[in-house]
């Protein structure tokens, strides 16, 4: 018999951490179970390689919830975010695109491309801010039901219509819009160079298995004009030391309220009795009694591997099976024994931004065509950091890490053959791309770790490999996530709660599920 | 004209922005590319690199030499061993403090000293009748500040010396890439940090060292943009910022003791007679008139503000230095003192603000309310007085 508490998190990822760290702050007995040896899920920093650590999966920070850094004191704890500049994309013909910070140099640079483009790209971002600051106060809301939202979501409905009221005429046509188009034609209203709208483009496709071109796409653009740095809207930044920091920041949170971490407890089960959820079942047969559960694991773990489907109304079942998860982004972590260059960069400089393989529009919608019946891309669109630019402590002096995201990549690409064949040829396929844009780099490989979506799921449990916990898409946010009737963070199991990025307002690292789903669990007097 | 420090060539061409201020008529950069961010990051996470040549600087000989500074500083300068430095303030007749700097025992009977302000003639005057030589060096030697978590590897790939021993406000005499250099593990950073002082000639060569050296473990050269912030989270006072020099004050409410600037801890009213004492010694009894205070303003409540007026929350992206009024209530009505330099803080994700408030206010966690000013109407923002510095990494003593 092992002592009880009176809440379990189910998976040590970040939301879980905050889930915990909420609970604990607010007096609760809490203990976080974690599958594997350290704490993070996702956001995890690794040495695979002596020396050298890798962001090994999520690799940069912006929508971490401001609220979040503050009420759990963050920095205190570790928190230690350093702003990337600016994105910059080699071209096929030898040109760049570089997206300065300072708004003169990016006028003279987009005015190299199109006169007309450096007067719309201010009105661009214009028009998204205001968006942006319309529609964000939504990532704080518990989302309600519409169908019968009761009193509390009545107010939360009447105070998003609200914003949306706020907005001009022109803003909220546009607004409409973004929520239907497709990324590249909303953005083709807007600029006419195709550079560009590739890069601009590409965050309308991050971690969804959809073109630049599909419609839907372009709400996602939105989605990550939210993010925001000391207030600096959009801006992204790399963590000290590698994402891991901002979990172990979490963590030493938690724990400093007294919420008990233990990493190699894999969960089978969540026990439940008479509709009500009691306690989990570790794989090794031990049985842990808590008042509240609550899962931070992706919906698919969360109601369909750790319950028995018998305990819940078909409905959600059948809503959690058509649950879109179909990763299709992977991962390559490159150790590298100096500088790696860019044969179209003018300054060494850029190399502390973002360098975006995407040199155009079609370049990015041929990389979907090729992967969308079940493969890879051939040539895959890359982001690439290298936060040892910044960061002294990722890397022996001299050396570098690169993390390269990757799209596209299916979960599945049988005609390469067997799970280790795939990953082979994916890997190949990305080194070869990069190199067509940075000549040096087979030659400083030190190490490489590769990661297709499959290996996402193998590692870090998020089903199919999709690293927001489900794709982003309106037809899976708000109401919708991760079903509509339970996107309150509450289940149809009694005492047991969703916490995750399969909840609203969703993946990337913002803690935003973490902390609503503890508010919630509160609220309820659990 | 501003004059070039010995380090111009360099500092010239890597300066991008060329945002140059002047400091005490040398030209320093404000920022060396056009936004001051990295400079910033590179403090707290690398090192930064500043030309520190402006500090006017004094050597101090003979004979007696301890008791010119034992007349003239606060501290006890017969404490300070050899290849030991005092960070210390020195007053006039009235205990009004004149300027705040650092004075380096380089040997029984000889000091260097540091200070922001022309202090020859102040130091001559009170050398009446004493056997000493006074040598204002300010331009004899160029002075760097390297600051950061990665100074020490960077200065030891440099130096044969193990820098692992020099301990905090300590000094030493080595090479450093050849050339003879004083090193001391001192800074206005609040992080691991040393300065350099160093004969112009060899100043090119040591930058050049440095910045080669440097880019392995993320040394940028950084202005005085990053400077002001890094020392703000450091709890460290700017001349004419957070308070001005007796000697240069035209009115006598523009003048301030070192108790009530918090560095009562530097007066030491035991030791023999030095400039100020009596007036120090009766402040002291009847307790000082104000209090510096370390303020943390709640940035929630300033998020309140700016959403009254339909925006989002704006942080400021650089310190300020200003006078903004303090009070003890929302309603403005009761006035307690005056917000004097503050920064949003990346690092700390806070918003410290340095300030000076009537005694019964300056006790950590009391309320109090700050100025700011959004969309042209002022507001009282809630801050709480906390313990300075802000920002205090082990790093910087071990």
């Amino acid at each position: 018999m092992t002592q009880s508490y009176d809440a379990i998190i189910i998976g040590g990822g970040h939301n879980g951490l905050t889930c915990a760290a909420y609970l604990a702050k607010a007096g609760r007995k809490v203990l976080v179970l974690e599958r594997r040896y350290l704490v993070g899920g996702a956001a995890v920093t690794e040495e695979k390689f002596p020396g050298f650590k890798y962001s090994v999966f999520s690799y940069v920070v912006s929508l971490l919830r401001p609220e979040v850094i503050r009420e759990l004191e963050l920095a205190k704890h570790g928190l230690q975010i350093v702003p990337l500049d600016a994105a910059w994309v080699p071209m096929e013909n030898g040109d760049q695109l570089a997206m300065y910070a300072d708004p003169t140099s990016l006028r003279e640079e987009i005015k190299r491309h199109s006169k007309r483009d450096a007067d719309m790209i201010p009105k661009y971002s214009q028009m998204m801010y205001q968006m942006a600051n319309a529609v964000k106060p939504i990532l704080g809301y518990v989302p309600p039901n519409p169908a019968s939202p009761g009193l509390r979501g009545a107010r939360t409905l009447a105070d998003f219509g609200k914003h949306l009221q706020s907005l001009d005429k022109k803003t909220f046509h546009q607004l409409s819009k973004i929520m239907t188009m497709s990324a590249d034609d909303f953005l083709a209203e807007w600029i006419e160079t195709d550079v560009i709208r590739a890069l601009m483009g590409i965050s309308g496709i991050i971690g969804t298995m959809l073109g630049v071109k599909s419609p839907g796409t372009a709400y996602v653009l939105l989605h990550h004009y939210m993010g925001e740095l000391d207030g600096a809207f959009t801006a992204w930044g790399t963590q000290k030391g590698g994402t891991g920091g901002v979990s172990d920041a979490l963590a030493s949170a938690a724990q400093s309220y007294g919420a008990e971490i233990r990493c190699n407890a894999p969960v089978q089960q969540v026990l439940v009795k008479n509709g009500r959820a009691v306690g989990v079942v570790l794989e090794d047969g031990e049985e842990i009694y808590a008042k509240t559960i609550a899962s931070a694991a992706d919906p698919y773990v969360t109601f369909r591997k750790l319950l028995d489907a018998k305990d819940l109304p078909d409905d959600l079942v059948s809503a959690i099976d058509k649950f879109k998860f179909r990763g299709s982004s992977g991962k390559v972590n490159l150790a590298l024994d100096t500088m790696p260059k860019f044969s179209a960069m003018t300054d060494p400089a850029f190399l502390r931004g973002m360098m975006e393989i995407c040199p155009s529009v079609d370049f990015i919608e041929q990389a979907y065509d090729d992967a969308k019946y079940g493969a890879f891309s051939k040539r895959p669109f890359a982001d690439v950091t290298i936060p040892t630019m910044t960061d002294p402590s990722m890397a022996p002096p001299g050396k570098h890490v690169m993390s390269c995201f990757i799209q596209y990549a299916s979960y599945d690409m049988p005609e390469y053959g067997n799970r280790e064949q795939q990953r082979d040829a994916f890997g190949n396929a990305v080194i070869d791309t990069l190199s067509e844009f940075i000549p040096n780099l087979k030659d400083i490989i030190l190490h490489k770790q590769v990661l297709a979506p499959w290996d996402i799921e193998q590692e870090v449990s998020l089903t199919e490999g999709n690293i927001f916990a489900g794709e982003l898409t309106l037809d899976q946010l708000f109401f919708f996530r991760p079903a509509a009737g339970w996107a309150d963070f509450r289940t149809p199991i009694r005492n047991y709660y969703q916490c995750g990025s399969g909840t609203h307002p969703g993946g990337g690292i913002t803690s935003g599920p973490g902390r609503l789903g503890a508010l919630e669990i509160l609220r309820d007097g659990n | 004209m501003p004059r070039q420090t010995p380090f111009h060539s360099r500092t010239n061409a890597l300066c991008e922005s060329q945002n140059w201020v002047e400091w005490s008529g040398y030209f320093s950069a404000q920022t060396y590319e056009m936004d001051h961010i990295h400079e910033y990051n590179a403090i707290r996470l690398g090192a930064g690199l500043f030309d520190v040549s402006p500090l006017f600087k004094y050597f101090i000989r003979g004979r007696d030499a301890v008791a010119l500074m034992n007349r003239v500083i606060t501290r006890d300068a017969s404490k300070c061993g050899v290849g030991q430095i005092f960070y210390t303030a020195w007053c006039d007749d009235e205990g009004k403090i004149i300027d705040d700097g650092t004075v380096a025992r380089l040997g029984e009977d000889s000091f260097r000293m540091t200070a922001a302000t022309p202090t020859l003639c102040w130091l001559e005057d009170n050398a009446f009748g004493m056997d000493v030589e006074i040598e204002e060096v300010t331009d004899a030697y160029g002075a760097l500040a390297l600051q950061g978590p990665t100074s020490r590897d960077i200065l030891q790939q440099l130096t044969d010396t193990d820098l692992s021993s020099l301990k905090y406000f300590r000094m030493l005499e080595t090479k450093l890439a050849g050339a003879p250099v004083n090193i001391s593990r001192t800074g206005y950073t609040g992080d691991l940090g040393y300065e350099i002082f160093a004969e112009p000639d060899q100043c090119e060569g040591i930058w050049d060292a440095l910045i080669e050296t440097g880019a392995a473990y993320k040394l940028l050269p950084a202005g005085m943009t990053a400077l002001d912030m890094v020392r703000i989270e450091a709890g460290m006072l700017l001349l004419d910022a957070d308070f001005h020099s007796a000697s240069t004050a035209m009115f006598e409410v523009e003048k301030t003791s070192p108790y009530e600037l918090g560095l009562g801890w530097m007066v030491n009213l035991k030791k023999d007679h030095f400039v100020g004492q009596e007036a120090l010694r009766r402040e002291n009894a009847r307790g000082p008139a104000t209090c510096t205070v370390g303020l943390e303003i709640d940035v929630l409540a300033l998020e309140k503000v700016f959403v009254q007026n339909s925006m989002p929350l704006q942080l400021p992206y650089q310190s300020w230095v200003d006078e903004l009024p303090v009070y003890s209530d929302s309603d403005q009505r009761d006035h307690i003192g005056r917000a004097t330099s503050g920064t949003w803080s990346p690092v700390m994700k806070k918003y410290p603000v340095i300030g000076r408030v009537k005694p019964q206010y300056a006790k950590i966690g009391t309320r109090v309310y700050v100025e700011q000013t959004v969309e042209a109407r002022r507001y009282a923002v809630p801050a709480t007085v906390v313990k300075m510095p802000f920002f205090d990494p082990p790093r910087k003593r071990e």
